[in-house]
């Protein structure tokens, strides 16, 4: 029997089009533009002025406190302004625009492929070249992960594991990455494993990845006998944090904690190759992978891009945007974010652009709910969201929170499942966001 | 024009209508067998009784709601079904246009129509008719025999009622089965039935819980009940293939709206359920008692809902 999580979940078309396409790499375009805010926490600040001549992974806007992350250009170049642009979603952010100008890489930096498995740093020397290298979580949070990795003292971590679940139907880019770099993977988790005090180690997959799977099993076998290689049963949200503590270790996050409560930490496979290039080839984050994909899109592809390319060029190396195209999406169908400008920016956060069919695009007329119970058998947290919508249209703020409203983790799976399609998600973010402040403002 | 709207941005191809479609699709082997069996009188009253319950509803809509027509979710459809299945096959279209006007006009639409309504419609219709007029509503036409025949149609005793009369023996449970014997046009088959439960559990619209724990309720009370006065008690196999526990267990317990949504909750009804329905049966004065057992826990629902809640992840 393969391991999954107990609770709830659901069972989407896969739809991984931009399976085992291997990764190209595209060149950076004439002007990128990089926000100073693309992690959890606090904006970045930035360090460079307009005008000022900058090179590939140079600081140009450093973390502002502990929660926060460094912003490196991903491009080398000038400056031409650091102003409010749009992002994809319409917002009006800070951001620095670099225009390209050849690629110049900051000389400390080892961009050969060659394989380094020797990991000489020491826990703290570790966790300091992460923060420094600006690494973000990059399954899609993009929680710093130095962060994650600073534990404080009293608690214990048990469990490392890896999230090579990539859950999400349509995203492939992890998958790819696991094909293409697997040792590097497994050095990054060695890496990340030294940084936690040598805690037990696993890498969780889907059952759907088996060639990935077998891949790592094998090297892991061979060279990397500590880090153990689990399939897991195929569900959504399986990548989810608290399902992949669940599925894997059988513990669970208690409500309103941290994965550090229950001894785990939980760090995507795309972070674990991005903390190997940063501690063993003193790389910061400044590109990354991301999928382009889509029923109609006539070459769906895995894409190695600097931070910062406009989402138009992605697009345009699967092919451009399909005629009758109704929504374009950066990241998966379940928890993406809906795009309005393609001509804006992606960020660390970007692991994939879904273009969908006008027919896919539309919610559909919303029905009277007939209580068939769906969402409450879909969702992971054990929460009913049916009721949840009625107490936050009537705005009953105690139920809300005697219900856990706050616990939910936004994965779509009750609004997925309605047969009435009401927008149940919809209402219980905005009720989770409100319970969320209530809560703070009677703590402070 | 790029649509922006929050995530997720994928949906189930299951819908309201899609899953009272497949309801439709279960009760069909159960129709069969009854047009089988009582011939053109239960193919005459489930045609009216499902005319007339879509008609109310579209009339009821459009000119007393004054909203659009709700006719497209099926659900009346399978409303007027349920009430033609919980009928004699020779009763008369005033009584079915009266059942109708109370399951749609009143169980359902008065409450605010779909997934509003406190009890199950059919059922309401069908107790409210038992009670009012008793002998048009326990005059059972005889299998076969009525086939060419509807209003007309030769009547004889159920299962259960000869039970109460202390009068069972001859019977074969083979027969009981398939629906060779008296009783509401769709109560008859657990055969067919049973075909019908199999597809709700195919497609996923409904889980198992409610209809086993029911029958299994009934098979244990009826056992023990059976064990210690062999005599006076009838066989709990007789209970579970004669009236109607397995058109109720399947089709009309498991109404969405009027039952609880979370599997244990499920459990605790069918298991009230089954329990009323066998205290009825044993200690009552009517030789059935599965609608008002299902009514009964209809109104305990809400109940069950705000009491029974799934196990939250992470909870201390």
């Amino acid at each position: 029997m393969l391991k999954t999580f107990s609770i709830g979940g659901i069972h989407p078309p896969a739809y991984k089009l931009s399976v085992q396409q291997s990764i190209q790499s595209i060149q950076p375009q004439s002007i990128v533009h990089l926000f100073i805010s693309q992690h959890l926490g606090a904006p970045a600040t930035p360090v460079v002025n307009k005008g000022d001549q900058v090179k590939v992974g140079q600081l140009i806007a450093s973390a502002s406190g502990f929660m926060s992350a460094n912003i490196h250009a991903s491009v080398s170049g000038t400056v031409t302004q650091i102003a409010e642009i749009e992002d994809f979603a319409g917002i009006k952010r800070m951001a620095i625009s670099i225009q390209t100008e050849g690629d110049d890489w900051m000389e400390d930096i080892d961009r050969s492929d060659a394989l380094n498995t020797e990991i000489k740093m020491e826990k703290a020397e570790i966790i300091a070249r992460i923060q420094t290298a600006g690494i973000v979580g990059l399954g899609g949070a993009t929680f710093p992960t130095h962060v994650k990795l600073s534990v404080p003292e009293g608690k214990n971590i048990d469990y490392l594991i890896i999230n090579g679940v990539e859950c999400e139907p349509f995203l492939t880019s992890d998958h790819q990455l696991m094909l293409e770099k697997a040792e590097e993977i497994l050095v990054g988790t060695r890496i990340l494993s030294k940084a936690l005090n040598q805690p037990k180690c696993f890498i969780g997959i889907e059952n759907n990845k088996k060639d990935a799977i077998a891949l790592l099993q094998k090297i892991a076998a061979e060279r990397y006998p500590e880090i153990h290689i689990v399939p897991l049963k195929m569900k959504y949200p399986q990548g989810g944090e608290k399902q992949l503590i669940t599925a894997i270790s059988g513990r669970e996050v208690p409500s309103g904690g941290l994965p550090m409560d229950a001894g785990c930490v939980v760090q995507n496979v795309a972070t674990a190759f991005a903390v190997y290039e940063a501690v063993q080839k003193n790389k910061p984050l400044v590109e990354r992978i991301a999928c382009v994909t889509g029923l109609q899109v006539s070459s769906p592809c895995n894409i190695r891009f600097r931070i910062g390319t406009s989402i138009d060029e992605l697009i345009a190396l699967a092919g451009g945007i399909p005629e009758h195209t109704g929504k374009i999406i950066s990241g998966g169908p379940m928890m993406g974010k809906a795009v309005l400008h393609t001509s804006a920016p992606t960020n660390k956060g970007t692991s994939g652009i879904l273009l969908l069919d006008e027919s896919m695009s539309k919610r559909k007329l919303e029905g009277n709910c007939i209580r068939c119970g769906k969402c409450i058998a879909a969702c992971p947290i054990g929460l009913e969201p049916y009721i949840l919508v009625r107490y936050a249209q009537t705005k009953r703020m105690d139920d809300l929170e005697a219900n856990h409203a706050q616990d939910c983790i936004e994965c779509g799976c009750c609004l997925y499942s309605c047969p009435a399609n009401i927008p149940l998600l919809d209402h219980i973010r905005l009720a989770k966001a409100n319970v969320i402040q209530r809560i703070r403002s009677r703590k402070s | 024009m790029l649509t922006i709207s929050p995530a997720p941005h994928a949906h189930v191809d299951t819908t309201t209508r899609r899953l009272m479609l497949d309801v439709i699709i279960a009760m069909l082997p159960a129709l069969a067998v009854s047009i089988f069996f009582f011939g053109i009188g239960a193919l005459a009253v489930t045609a009216l009784s499902v005319f007339f319950c879509v008609s109310l509803e579209w009339l009821i809509q459009k000119f007393i709601l004054k909203k659009p027509s709700s006719i497209g979710d099926l659900s009346a459809i399978v409303t007027g079904m349920l009430l033609a299945f919980n009928l004699p096959s020779n009763i008369s279209p005033a009584l079915i246009l009266l059942g109708a006007v109370v399951a749609i006009g009143i169980a359902k639409m008065s409450f605010g129509g779909l997934g509003n309504n406190v009890f199950n419609p059919a059922l309401v219709a069908r107790v409210l008719l038992l009670i009012s007029f008793p002998v048009q509503m326990s005059s059972w036409p005889l299998p076969i025999e009525a086939r060419m025949h509807y209003m007309d149609a030769v009547t004889g005793a159920t299962p259960l009622s000869l039970l109460k009369s202390g009068n069972v023996a001859g019977l074969d449970y083979a027969q009981l089965f398939f629906g060779n014997m008296g009783g509401s046009l769709g109560e008859i088959s657990a055969f067919a039935l049973l075909l019908g439960f199999v597809w709700l559990l195919i497609r996923k619209v409904i889980t198992w819980h409610i209809p086993v724990t029911i029958l299994a309720t009934v098979l244990i009370f009826a056992g023990i009940m059976h064990a210690c006065h062999p005599e006076t008690y009838a066989n709990p196999l007789f209970h579970v293939l004669s009236g109607g526990i397995v058109l109720g267990a399947v089709f009309m317990a498991t109404d969405y709206v009027t039952s609880p949504m979370h599997p244990r909750g499920m459990v605790i009804y069918g298991i009230g359920i089954g329990m009323i329905t066998m205290i009825i049966r044993f200690f009552g004065g009517y030789p059935e008692g599965v609608s008002f057992a299902i009514l009964v826990m209809n109104a305990l629902t809400p109940l069950i809902n705000m009491y029974v809640k799934p196990r939250l992840y992470g909870a201390k």
